[in-house]
């Protein structure tokens, strides 16, 4: 007696398996085809300008892997060889530049973890509770490690005005998605990357070269980068007027509203991640992050904010990068009402939904950064909620 | 670059306050960009009008070039399809609830809207128009937002002059001031509320897409939580709203085709909601919408033709529907409703069924 799969002979464990060139770059295993990239149909017009979500319930670690990074496109995802990529700067410097791909990797390069999140991530649950899962709610964000030039180098190299305020940075697609960025934070931590997780930007992220700007609104980690201009004002674009700014109560708008802040989310359980083991014990798990510094604490209520315990963090918060904590903890199969609350270097605090309504009402769309409850019950199913 | 470099740059950076380039050591790498090169891809304006060309084109020029180029998008006039950007209208919105953020209710300079359309337009064809085409085609932006009169003529030597409503409406980042130091410090971590009630689930919108896990469980809450059974004493609104079927007072509702109409239903769901406590959103609330006047949901601000279909005495019975559902615009002349319309006929009987099911 006993379970057949250990004592009955397995067919894998008789004959062969694949040989080394089955998949000369491999893919995900067939049983984990649900771990992909998902869109909600109805948020957009077309899926060329469009968004998908990064499938974080069934991931774990920090990194994300490129091929489920979620994407956001304003004409498409082009393709642009190495061979036919220039890179401009021009504007206020000594002299306009160009360089080619083999003159960007001659530079010193540097390597750094950071993540990136859309501005408008969570941005569907400012009215309310919509979406059933985390991937849909918290999905447009990734964490890689990327390989680049600092901008300062490639500034430098072009003899930028120092007293030059601001540079404009524009890709190579058909939205060019042009952007102002400040020369403070141009100079700062600003990286010209071309490899991500130790390989080549995919497609969707911008190959050969995008623009990494740490902490700040993925908007403005311009994608298939073709020029920089130093420039002494702000160019004002369609995406820093028109989109990515924040509309309050009283109809003003926030403007430059750049730094996403401190923000966490539970992954697993999460309506994607049912608990389907029962009472016992089991890992409350999730991400935290800060465009401010790095997480220094997150805080996990089972009651919807009633009591607190602190989580274990994976690791010490690494500044703009993601931060894995655990709660490991017995699970009573009573409901549940989960959420996280992070904390960050600055000792800001997450705030609750309520909290972020009462400042900016509900119109703001981006920069939701708001506490998430998942209502837990009693056969281990998860639903998005809002609770008082 | 050694690190004595890089402290001098950093030095330089911070003290000198008249212009100077940045001086570091230079690899040498990189060569000098032409003039031409520039010129070819320094295309932004700012709104001081830095970098807008010589040129000119009119409201009437502008009519005709959007109707071809930018119409199918952005509707004739520029009032938006589908989920395409409207363009036109929306002034004295931005304090109400779904605020519609046009080129005049919203964006604060011109020279924006002409970077834009000269950059990045028309969708699929960028950098096409001429430079006297997008004046023109910005000239109409301007007239459908009641901005300027038809004759208007829109140039380099006028652009400047125009303002645009919201020019004052945007402050500066104050998260710092306002929001950073409310929520800073040591948290509450015991008993720190009351009580903990839900306010709200996803599940009563349920417009999680299909072919998930998550949408899996939710039909594993629906079929097993005895909260969710509709015998239960109060049936949860999310239950009500998503099990349709079982709830439908109509003789033989066919379940199969209501489960499908409610899946079409999505594409309308980002204007309209169902269920117990649906509300007005873009569009009016639909429960009970089919065998019911037109024109007559309570609190819902309808376009002038509609309300003189209902009061030529409309009723949205499954025939109305049909025509509407397939060419709004065509059967309603100048509805608000932007959907171009569902073009299968199978789609359309589906979601009359899917609304039928829903009780008033």
């Amino acid at each position: 007696a006993g379970d057949p799969l250990i004592t009955e002979v397995q067919s894998w464990a008789r004959g062969l398996g694949d040989g080394v060139d089955a998949t000369p770059y491999g893919l995900p295993i067939k049983y984990e085809t649900d771990v992909i990239r998902r869109n909600v149909p109805w948020l957009t017009a077309d899926s060329i300008s469009s968004v998908n979500f990064t499938p974080i319930h069934a991931l774990d670690g920090t990194i994300t892997p490129q091929g489920c990074a979620f994407e956001r496109h304003h004409s498409g995802a082009i393709e642009l060889a190495k061979d036919d990529y220039r890179l401009m700067i021009n504007g206020l410097v000594e002299t306009p530049l160009v360089f080619t791909y083999a003159d960007l990797e001659r530079f010193p390069r540097v390597n750094h973890v950071y993540f990136l999140e859309c501005a408008a991530n969570t941005g569907m649950e400012w009215a309310g509770a919509q979406l059933n899962g985390a991937q849909f709610t918290h999905g447009m964000i990734h964490n890689m490690e990327y390989s680049g030039v600092p901008l300062k180098t490639l500034l430098e190299e072009a003899g930028y005005d120092t007293a030059a305020k601001w540079i404009y940075v524009e890709g190579a697609d058909a939205s060019s998605n042009g952007r102002s960025i400040p020369m403070d934070k141009a100079l700062d931590d600003v990286l010209v990357a071309f490899k991500a997780n130790g390989e080549a930007l995919r497609k969707e992220h911008g190959y050969p070269v995008r623009l990494v700007v740490p902490g700040w609104e993925g908007n403005l980690w311009v994608k298939w980068l073709r020029r920089i201009e130093v420039t002494d004002a702000p160019v004002e674009s369609r995406e820093e007027t028109s989109k990515y700014t924040d509309t309050l109560d009283d109809g003003t708008s926030r403007k430059w509203t750049w730094v996403m802040d401190a923000k966490s989310i539970i992954t697993s359980p999460s309506p994607q991640a049912p608990i389907q083991h029962g009472p016992g014990p089991m890992v409350i798990t999730g991400l935290a992050w800060s465009g401010r510094g790095a997480i220094t604490r997150v805080d996990v209520s089972k009651d919807g904010g009633k009591n607190w315990e602190p989580a274990r963090l994976a690791k010490p918060g690494e500044r703009m990068a993601l931060t894995r904590f655990y709660l490991d903890t017995i699970w009573d199969g009573q409901e549940m009402l989960l959420q996280a609350r992070a904390m960050d270097e600055t000792g800001y605090v997450q705030p609750t939904k309520a909290q972020l309504r009462e400042v900016r009402g509900e119109n703001s769309i981006y920069h939701n950064n708001c506490i998430q409850t998942w209502w837990v019950q009693e056969q281990g199913q998860v639903e998005n909620v809002e609770v008082s | 670059m050694s690190k004595y470099l890089n402290g001098l740059a950093g030095v330089l950076a911070g003290t000198l306050i008249f212009t100077l380039p940045a001086q570091a050591e230079k690899l040498g790498l990189g060569r000098p960009a032409t003039d031409d090169e520039i010129a070819a891809w320094n295309h932004d304006v700012n709104p001081a009008g830095a970098g807008l060309p010589v040129g000119s084109g009119s409201v009437e020029d502008g009519e005709a070039l959007f109707g071809d180029y930018c119409a199918i998008c952005h509707g004739d006039f520029a009032e938006g399809v589908d989920n395409w950007p409207k363009l036109a209208g929306g002034q004295g919105t931005l304090n109400r609830k779904d605020p519609l953020k046009t080129v005049g209710s919203y964006w604060p300079h011109l020279t924006t809207t002409w970077d834009y359309v000269n950059r990045s337009m028309p969708f699929g064809n960028a950098q096409t128009l001429t430079t006297d085409e997008v004046y023109a085609v910005v000239a109409y932006i301007l007239y459908s937002n009641d901005l300027v009169e038809d004759d208007f003529v829109l140039s380099n030597e006028n652009l400047l002059d125009i303002e645009l409503p919201n020019k004052d409406g945007f402050i500066v980042d104050n998260r710092p001031e306002t929001e950073y130091p409310k929520w800073s410090g040591e948290p509450c971590m015991t008993n720190c509320k009351e009580s903990v009630e839900i306010t709200m689930k996803a599940m009563v919108l349920d417009v999680t897409p299909e072919e998930t896990k998550a949408r899996k469980v939710q039909e594993m809450i629906k079929a097993t939580n005895p909260r969710n059974a509709p015998a239960a004493e109060a049936v949860p609104a999310a239950a009500e709203a998503a099990s349709p079927a079982a709830e439908s007072p109509s003789a033989v509702p066919d379940a199969a085709l209501i489960a499908k109409g409610e899946t079409v239903f999505k594409k309308c769901s980002a204007c309209h909601q169902v269920g117990e406590g649906a509300q007005n959103k873009v569009g009016p609330a639909l429960n009970g919408i089919v065998g019911h006047p037109a024109g007559a949901i309570d609190g819902f601000r309808y376009s002038n033709p509609l309300k003189k279909a209902a009061e030529d005495g409309l009723i949205w019975d499954e025939a109305a529907l049909t025509q509407f559902l397939s060419k709004p615009r065509d059967f309603i002349k100048g509805t608000k409703m932007s959907f171009a319309g569902l073009k299968k006929d199978e789609d359309i009987a589906a979601v009359i069924a899917y609304l039928r099911s829903l009780s008033p």
